[in-house]
């Protein structure tokens, strides 16, 4: 096993981290907030790609898309906020997981209808196609290594909104004591709407990034959508540090053991079923590591909730 | 009759339940998700072959299996319990054909693969109701191989996705490759992130990539490989190179070398009047899919001239298996375990004006059959 091959790997794992870390955010943000189970998340990461690929292909502009998914997913959140969400904030989970599944089902149904049922392919624009030569002669795309900065870039920007902006205290303080916010003449129904909307423009903004080296098709959401939940978990409900730090080890976790487990079998395996035991266990080892995270720390790495 | 025609027909005819045509023809293929253009291309490949023979004593019934076994399960079992079918077709994929076939042709009915042949049904599981009119899952694998060989590859990478069909695409390349393995690997089938694929990939020191990736997988792979600025050979069968693939990928696939028992310029006379007839129909160039899926409907045809599969099941079946019909592949013939006999050509990836397609250069195996044919008993 080369050094560059490792390096390619952090790499690799550092841009499923980030981009991991866009859907955890918000579905971190509005759990911890409202204290609700919002299943249709990868659905809204499904509404930015299609955007995106759609407006691509219109207007030729990579960054038109990127804002029209962002704004579209936004919009789409703040309406099912609206109509949907807000009747289930004091319900149980039960109902609320009902009923966002049932959006699920509408969301792909209603892209299936308006789109079809073959994927979408969106270019990267051309400036980040290609490889990049990095130092010690590493070869890795361009376009991987913008959406790491893309996803860094994105982790300041909420870390400053939240931590340093009058409606990041609002944010927080709802999620202490919405009570105490409502009596204090917060308007907690706008803030609600703005928190869904905003979790909601980071997932379509993750499903647009990822849409250009993917494909685009209905269903894409739902295997993203179990891996942030596995995130927040480990990261601790509610905690937007946490989400960031358990999005990167469930990235690096998953795509480096894919090829150290493999390895590590060999040293005292023949070297095809290690092979064979190595790839199965490294399916398994971000569900292994959630499990070894709640035993260690039962309410995630940064969770403050009993 | 039209083919909307047709398919307006067969979803009411799906809607009202029984009703008294002679012949009922169930298809349950992928018609929705990553895997749509190939049971879309089938589709559309068996219709035209039905409505070129203008027969209205055939009712077909096209259901989508979304590409989960379970669905296709429940298809099957409604098509046979509340349609009274009498013969299945349309399945894509390998582990949904394993979840179906063996009950429908435990329950007497008659099964036609227009693509899924994995080795189980070839082998120990084969059933004289069971017909592949496609290939062998390893047929076009083992092509490959071959040419590898030719190409004085020694040191090939190989990928598949982890189902049936992918691990009999490793075995079948490796059955004629001579070379080493700088390595092999299972992807999760849908999978659409390969960047770590392509690390090790481009660690290996390989001197050729072969890689089976139906359908959006191939596309992901593809766009995802040129990305990487990798520029090891690739080589593959005709699946990871298929019409659709190609218009996504375009000409970063330009010279690719593939392999199939069928191709878009293969010089017979059944195969130029499909192609110009298909492109007529539904403006696009055919994949192999879809002449599958012609060849299939036409095989049906053939037999059903001869004899009614649900009051003569018997003459039927060797209606079947005489093959009788103008195949798109020219010679065609069945193997003792009702599988096809057939020459596996080597084709190349070529621009024509701004579309993308394939040309034969030569030919990987000849009359080839498949490995698993002595273990099968019927």
């Amino acid at each position: 096993m080369s050094a560059i091959l490792i390096v390619e790997q952090v790499l690799n794992g550092l841009q499923f981290g980030v981009m991991l870390f866009l859907m955890a955010a918000g579905l971190t943000l509005i759990f911890g907030v409202m204290g609700l189970i919002n299943l249709a998340h990868g659905s809204l990461y499904m509404v930015g790609a299609f955007v995106a690929a759609t407006v691509a292909g219109l207007t030729g502009s990579f960054l038109l898309a990127l804002a029209a998914a962002m704004a579209a997913a936004a919009m789409a959140g703040a309406v099912i906020e609206m109509t949907v969400i807000r009747r289930l904030y004091h319900t149980d989970h039960l109902d609320q997981v009902l009923a966002t599944f049932a959006l699920i089902l509408i969301f792909s149904e209603g892209t299936r209808a308006i789109f079809g049922s073959f994927p979408l392919y969106l270019d990267a624009p051309a400036l980040l196609s290609g490889p990049v030569t990095l130092p010690l002669g590493i070869e890795y795309p361009r376009y991987r290594l913008a959406l790491i900065a893309a996803g860094l870039l994105v982790a300041l920007g909420l870390w400053l909104l939240i931590a340093k902006t009058r409606i990041g205290i609002q944010i927080r303080a709802g999620k202490n004591d919405r009570e105490m916010i409502a009596a204090l003449g917060v308007d907690i129904r706008t803030l609600y709407t703005f928190v869904f909307a905003l979790g909601a423009a980071l997932a379509g903004l993750a499903g647009a990034l990822v849409g250009a080296i993917q494909s685009v098709q209905v269903g894409m959401g739902e295997p993203v959508l179990i891996l942030a939940f596995v995130v927040i978990v480990i990261g601790g409900i509610g905690s937007i540090k946490g989400a960031f730090v358990g999005a990167l080890i469930v990235g690096l976790t998953d795509t480096l053991g894919g090829i150290f487990l493999p390895e590590f079998f060999k040293l005292f395996m023949e070297p095809a079923s290690a092979t064979q035991i190595g790839a199965s266990l490294s399916s398994m080892a971000i569900y292994l590591l959630m499990a070894a995270v709640l035993i260690w720390r039962p309410t995630g790495l940064y969770g403050v909730r009993a | 009759m039209t083919l909307k025609g047709i398919l307006l027909s067969a979803s009411m005819i799906a809607l009202a339940g029984a009703a008294s045509a002679e012949t009922r023809i169930g298809m349950i293929t992928t018609l929705s998700g990553g895997g749509a253009s190939l049971g879309i291309d089938v589709r559309d490949g068996f219709l035209l072959a039905l409505e070129q023979a203008g027969r209205d004593d055939i009712e077909i019934i096209v259901e989508d299996d979304e590409q989960a076994p379970d669905v296709a399960v429940q298809l099957a079992d409604r098509m046979i319990q509340a349609e009274d079918v009498d013969i299945m077709t349309g399945i894509i994929w390998s582990n949904l054909a394993m979840a179906v076939v063996p009950s429908v042709t435990a329950q007497g009915v008659f099964y036609l693969s227009p693509n899924a042949g994995p080795s189980q049904l070839a082998g120990r599981g084969c059933n004289q109701n069971y017909f592949n009119v496609a290939w062998q899952n390893d047929n076009l694998h083992e092509a490959a191989g071959a040419y590898a060989n030719s190409a004085g590859y020694t040191n090939s990478f190989i990928l598949a996705p982890n189902y049936p069909a992918g691990q009999d695409a490793l075995a079948g390349y490796k059955r004629f490759y001579e070379g080493g393995l700088a390595g092999e690997l299972y992807t999760q089938l849908g999978q659409t992130d390969y960047a770590a694929e392509i690390a090790q990939i481009r660690a290996s020191g390989a001197d050729s990539v072969f890689f089976f990736l139906p359908g959006g997988m191939g596309i992901s792979f593809l766009r995802q490989y040129a990305d990487s600025g990798l520029d090891i050979p690739v080589i593959g069968p005709a699946f990871s190179f298929d019409q659709n693939i190609l218009q996504a990928v375009g000409a970063d696939a330009l010279g690719v070398v593939n392999t199939s028992q069928w191709s878009p310029d293969l010089d017979n006379a059944a195969n130029t009047a499909f192609v110009a007839a298909f492109r007529e129909a539904y403006g696009r160039i055919p994949s192999l899919y879809a002449s599958q899926g012609f060849d299939t409907a036409n095989l049906i045809l053939s037999a059903l001239a001869v004899a009614d599969p649900s009051d003569e099941p018997d003459a039927f079946r060797e209606a079947l298996r005489a093959a009788d019909f103008a195949s798109t592949r020219g010679d065609f013939a069945f193997g003792p375990n009702h599988h096809p006999i057939q020459d596996i050509y080597v084709r190349e990836v070529v621009q024509e004006g701004d579309i993308f397609t394939n040309r034969i250069i030569g030919t990987a195996l000849e009359d080839r059959g498949d490995a698993y044919a002595a273990e099968c008993q019927m």
